[in-house]
């Protein structure tokens, strides 16, 4: 096989020093599929959060009938397998889906609809375990000095803040790494929908594996760098006992 | 008319029965004290009177006004309870005490005169700026006290407020709520600590087991009570 001829140490020796001279050169085309990749996942992220947040919260602060059977299926869909919300944002938006209509099919509309379906859960999950793991007297004091609703839950999701940050970090994770939603919403089509992933997985089928590599690379510096970002907000705001 | 008024109030948790038919008045203005063991019942009468939770029978009233699920919110406004193990927000001492004026809507140069008149009654001043997360156990207790008095409320309810605390801080916290007192606030304060009762109180009440057992001025509770009880109480004889 090719693969045994050359050598893997090659192959990847290769792709290193073609990732960092594709970087150096910024290559058009390496750049924008960074950048939709990059655009697709924060997105989705930062709207996973808008709608997994309150609802995390509102799931953590009340009691009401079933409320255990709802986190359990919460956290089933934090493990939910991409390609699954691939098919069903698939089925959704083909033409004769119900939301066929809107014509975002291979769209990044459509990656961003598919990853947020993904990212909500991710953020809803740990921010119910979040806001749950916080001292209890919390809500009691804020109860007893009359704060109403609005602050209460400013309050409350201020104490949480490092488990919402991990909580974000977590499904930015899942955003940037994910292949199976935004190839089948995407159709990873050169120039509008190629994602860094469904790049690495189109070069390692036609055997451009340099090509493969050098993106994996782009890909763990980017996550590096938003992670880092995240991290360094996480440690600023560590509870100065 | 009795400031604060509870009659025959019942509340069990579980298969224990806390609280077994209390009657109490508490008059506007005054400072009494709820001394008693461990586990008769203080604490919950105490949550109850701030209606963080309700009797199983019996009624409540403040001011004149029965006390319910609908309206605790709303009388509670007058009412400010420091707990025994105050919780304080990731957030800096100043900021404690000013979130009891944020949530009432109070303009900010407002908040801050009231803040830091509130600091300055605890003592505290030097401290506004640092993390209360960093507080040692007196010093926290102080913020609660400030934060719980900072919106000017009618009554005071205090649970055990100088438990584990060394000299220098129950003298600050006392100091506090004399000075509390002499604004005709009226002030519960719920101790086992029958020295702080007999410094600071108008009258004191000795709840054992869940009942009332006698409420008296408090020259009369330590020199001449009315109960066998309270007697073997105030010389220490009573087992619990």
């Amino acid at each position: 096989m090719w693969c045994d001829s050359m050598g893997w140490i090659e192959i990847f020796l290769d792709g290193i020093s073609e990732a960092f001279g594709l970087i150096l050169s910024s290559d058009a085309e390496i750049l924008g599929i960074a950048a939709l990749s990059l655009k697709v996942s924060m997105i989705a992220t930062l709207l996973g959060a808008a709608f997994g947040v309150p609802l995390g919260f509102l799931i953590a602060s009340r009691s009401f009938y079933g409320r255990s059977l709802t986190i359990a299926v919460i956290n089933t869909f934090m493990g939910i397998p991409p390609v699954v919300v691939g098919l069903a944002v698939y089925l959704l938006l083909s033409s004769s889906g119900p939301l066929g209509f809107l014509s975002i099919l291979y769209t990044p509309q459509a990656m961003i609809l598919a990853q947020t379906l993904l990212t909500f859960p991710v953020v809803c999950g740990l921010t119910v375990s979040s806001i749950l793991a916080l001292d209890q007297r919390l809500k009691e004091t804020l109860q007893s000095l009359s704060a109403p609703k609005l602050w209460e839950a400013f309050i409350l999701l201020r104490e949480s803040r490092i488990g919402l940050i991990t909580a974000v970090i977590a499904a930015f994770g899942a955003a940037i790494s994910e292949v199976g939603a935004i190839m089948m919403v995407g159709g990873n089509i050169l120039g509008y929908t190629r994602a860094l992933t469904t790049a690495i997985m189109l070069y390692t089928n036609t055997g451009e594996f340099a090509l493969a590599i050098a993106l994996g690379i782009i890909l763990l510096l980017l996550s590096f760098g938003v992670n880092l970002a995240l991290t360094i907000l996480q440690m600023r705001y560590r509870k100065k006992r | 008319m009795a400031y604060v008024a509870l009659r025959s109030v019942r509340k069990r948790y579980s298969d224990k029965e806390i609280l077994k038919g209390v009657s109490i008045d508490i008059q506007r203005g005054e400072l009494i004290s709820i001394v008693g063991p461990s586990g008769s019942g203080k604490t919950t009468l105490l949550r109850l009177i701030d209606g963080l939770d309700f009797p199983d029978s019996g009624e409540i009233f403040i001011d004149g006004i029965k006390l319910t699920m609908e309206n605790a919110p709303k009388l509670r406004k007058k009412v400010g309870m420091v707990f025994q193990n105050p919780v304080l927000f990731d957030a800096s001492v100043y900021d404690n005490v000013a979130f009891s004026l944020k949530f009432r809507g109070l303009p900010d140069d407002l908040i801050r005169q009231r803040v830091e008149a509130a600091l300055n009654l605890v003592m505290l001043n030097d401290l506004a700026k640092r993390s209360a997360l960093t507080l040692s156990g007196g010093e926290a207790q102080r913020v609660a006290l400030a934060r719980a008095l900072v919106y000017d409320p009618e009554l005071i309810l205090l649970d055990e407020p100088t438990a584990n605390l060394d000299p220098a801080n129950v003298l600050i916290i006392e100091g506090a709520l004399r000075e509390a007192n002499l604004q005709e606030k009226t002030v519960v304060l719920v101790t086992h600590n029958i020295f702080q009762a007999k410094r600071l109180a108008n009258r004191v009440a000795l709840l054992l087991e869940g009942e009332m057992v006698e409420v008296q001025e408090t020259e009369s509770f330590f020199n001449r009570p009315l109960d066998p009880r309270t007697r073997r109480f105030i010389d220490g004889d009573l087992v619990y």
